[in-house]
């Protein structure tokens, strides 16, 4: 269908010079079709600018306190008012955001490359090596991800990395999970016995023609799941594990403003509903990916 | 189908097994000395030394890892708490059903209130029902669970002074830790049911059902709800284990003491018996879950059940 109308409007050219619509391209507009998806996009590539430019933006200095100013209500001088020490609450959110995406998309990553990896192997070789990996997978989910990165950010420590790693470990089997899944349904197709055939390696095989086709849905569930992780840090921050003040995260901001909420509301108020933007912003993201990359969607 | 059954409660008991393991091993090497903890900062360091190997762990790894393993499974022992001095066993099954009952509560509303949500979701695709409850499904999705039940305190006991805001008790001082839980879960749970839904009515059999003229309402209740609830097994499963190990946060919010305030207890005062304890119970119980959810997944769709019927041996992996 596309070289036909490619043809068309290039009547002169062979078939080897006309160039294939970029996938890349292909693939972005599909998931910015949706308004919602739309919106996602704006919120978040708004928010990613915000922290990036941070310095440039925020009215005041985020970890400057201001005695004078304890507590203050939203008003023009602090429009998301100050915390217990002063310090302005919307440039902490301003400068958090660098740490909060970070922190979800490094830890998601992590957990989502690893699972991957382990999936893939259990599913290509399959029969012992599958077996032995998903008992040892059987084991890891054993233990709720939640309760596992509670005690794993307990015994690393708290820390910005530390806390990337306790939320990456949690995630690694259901990434493992998933892959394997979709390998051992793709396992039986044509093109990798042809590519056997033709004497590619293992990995080569592997890497080159298998996980593309099967990676879509890990690209879906890495996306919808930053926002979770992003909460999950929020509650670890609560919880004394995560990340500790005076770092401006959002979940550390968070878990500082629960301690004033019985006097000063609007403390937890504004880090919560960052948090809450941010994370739809993924999510409709998310969703337009999804629905970007199932093929019984696709024209 | 039993000799199915019976294998994966084998596997079962082998990863409770592997948990204990994990778990132990993941404790010894945690930093941070529980002696130390336990007497403050104004002891000595001969008491500390003294209590230490009063409390066994000067021992080797492997010598602690045999008695713990002993203990726990053949004695069905955990211990007694170093810092309260009460046995962890007792006092989990104190605190296990205020977990369990708040978990179960949250469970029921959601399943009652989002499969109708789902529903009347999918069955008004692209119009303002679908398009007002997928976004508030969204929104709902989003907000941190932490940041609503803080705010709900903040509106339903600190200003409306309606409910209690912490502690347990009375009916009313569950009303808030269930309320918080239900917001996320409804919200996921519509969002799943109607996706698989919108999945279903795509199938040929529900063209076929409509071609036979049959009842709209009958297609609904017969053909798309047995074959949309599938997917939807599965995840009330992991929501049920995800909602009862993610207790400690909500248990912290409103000074519930049930299981996850006692874990999150025990892992600031290095409590060895008591983390390994709750870990041990939440495991098994997020085991047993998945094992449940398995065999109702197996027993609910033909498809599977003839499966096993047939090849028996074959392990079923979970969907993720």
């Amino acid at each position: 269908m596309v070289t036909v109308s490619m043809k068309k409007k290039n009547p002169g050219k062979t078939m080897n010079t006309i160039k294939r619509p970029n996938r890349f391209w292909d693939t972005f507009r599909r998931i910015f079709k949706t308004p919602s998806a739309k919106l996602g996009g704006i919120l978040l590539a708004i928010i990613v600018m915000v922290s990036i430019f941070a310095p440039l933006i925020a009215p005041y200095d985020p970890f400057a306190m201001d005695y004078s100013a304890m507590h203050a209500p939203s008003s023009l001088k602090h429009l998301c008012g100050t915390d217990d020490l002063g310090r302005d609450i919307l440039s902490r959110l301003i400068y958090g955001g660098r740490y909060s995406l970070t922190l979800g998309i490094l830890a998601d990553l992590i957990g989502q490359i690893v699972g991957i990896a382990i999936g893939s192997i259990a599913g290509y070789f399959g029969g012992r090596t599958d077996n032995i990996i998903m008992r040892i997978l059987d084991i890891w989910q054993a233990l709720p991800s939640m309760l596992l990165t509670i005690i794993l950010s307990a015994v690393l420590g708290a820390g910005f990395f530390n806390t990337i790693i306790a939320l990456s470990i949690g995630g690694i089997p259901r990434g493992a999970r998933m892959t394997r899944g979709q390998i051992l349904a793709e396992r039986g197709k044509e093109y990798l016995e042809a590519a056997q055939s033709i004497n590619c390696s293992s990995t080569t095989i592997m890497f080159t023609h298998l996980l593309p086709n099967v990676i879509s849905p890990s690209i879906v569930s890495a996306t919808m799941q930053v926002g979770g992780t992003i909460t999950m840090a929020a509650g670890l921050s609560y919880l004394g594990l995560g990340i500790q003040p005076p770092t401006p995260e959002w979940g550390a901001m968070l878990s500082e403003g629960t301690q004033l909420m019985r006097s000063y509301p609007h403390v937890i108020f504004w880090p919560g509903l960052t948090i809450g933007i941010c994370v739809l912003a993924i999510n409709l993201i998310g969703d337009g990916l999804r629905d970007a990359l199932d093929p019984k969607l696709r024209n | 189908m039993w000799r199915y059954i019976l294998k994966r409660i084998v596997w079962m008991l082998v990863a409770i097994v592997g948990v204990a393991f994990v778990i132990f091993t993941i404790l010894y090497f945690t930093p941070g000395n529980p002696a130390e903890l336990m007497l403050g900062e104004s002891a000595t360091d001969e008491e500390i030394s003294a209590l230490y190997s009063q409390l066994g762990l000067d021992q080797p790894y492997i010598i602690q890892l045999g008695k713990f393993m002993y203990d726990t499974f053949i004695r069905f022992d955990f211990g007694i708490s170093w810092l309260y001095k009460v046995n962890v066993f007792d006092e989990l099954m104190t605190r296990l059903p205020r977990t369990v009952v708040i978990g179960l509560a949250t469970m029921i509303l959601t399943m009652i209130i989002g499969f109708p949500l789902g529903i009347l979701a999918a069955r008004h695709q692209g119009k303002w029902q679908d398009y007002g409850i997928i976004g508030i499904c969204m929104l709902f999705v989003s907000l941190p669970g932490l940041w609503l039940a803080i705010e709900c305190v903040v509106i339903f006991s600190l200003n409306l002074k309606w409910l209690p805001s912490n502690g347990i008790g009375s009916f009313a001082h569950y009303i808030l830790p269930v309320m918080t839980g239900i917001f996320a879960g409804v919200a996921s749970n519509a969002r799943q049911i109607r996706s698989s839904m919108l999945e279903t009515i795509r199938a040929d059999f529900i063209t076929t059902a409509r071609a036979k003229g049959q009842k709209e309402g009958v297609i609904v209740r017969r053909h798309m709800l047995p074959n949309a609830m599938m997917p939807v097994i599965t995840m009330l499963g992991g929501m049920f284990s995800h909602i009862v190990a993610g207790s400690t946060i909500t248990e912290k919010i409103f000074g519930i003491p049930g299981v996850g305030l006692y874990l999150l207890n025990g892992i600031t005062y290095r409590d060895y018996p008591v983390v390994r304890g709750c870990t041990m119970f939440l495991g098994v119980f997020s085991v047993v879950v998945m094992l449940l959810t398995d065999l109702c997944y197996a027993w609910l769709d033909p498809r599977i059940k003839a499966q096993y019927a047939a090849q028996g041996a074959i392990g079923l992996r979970r969907k993720v």
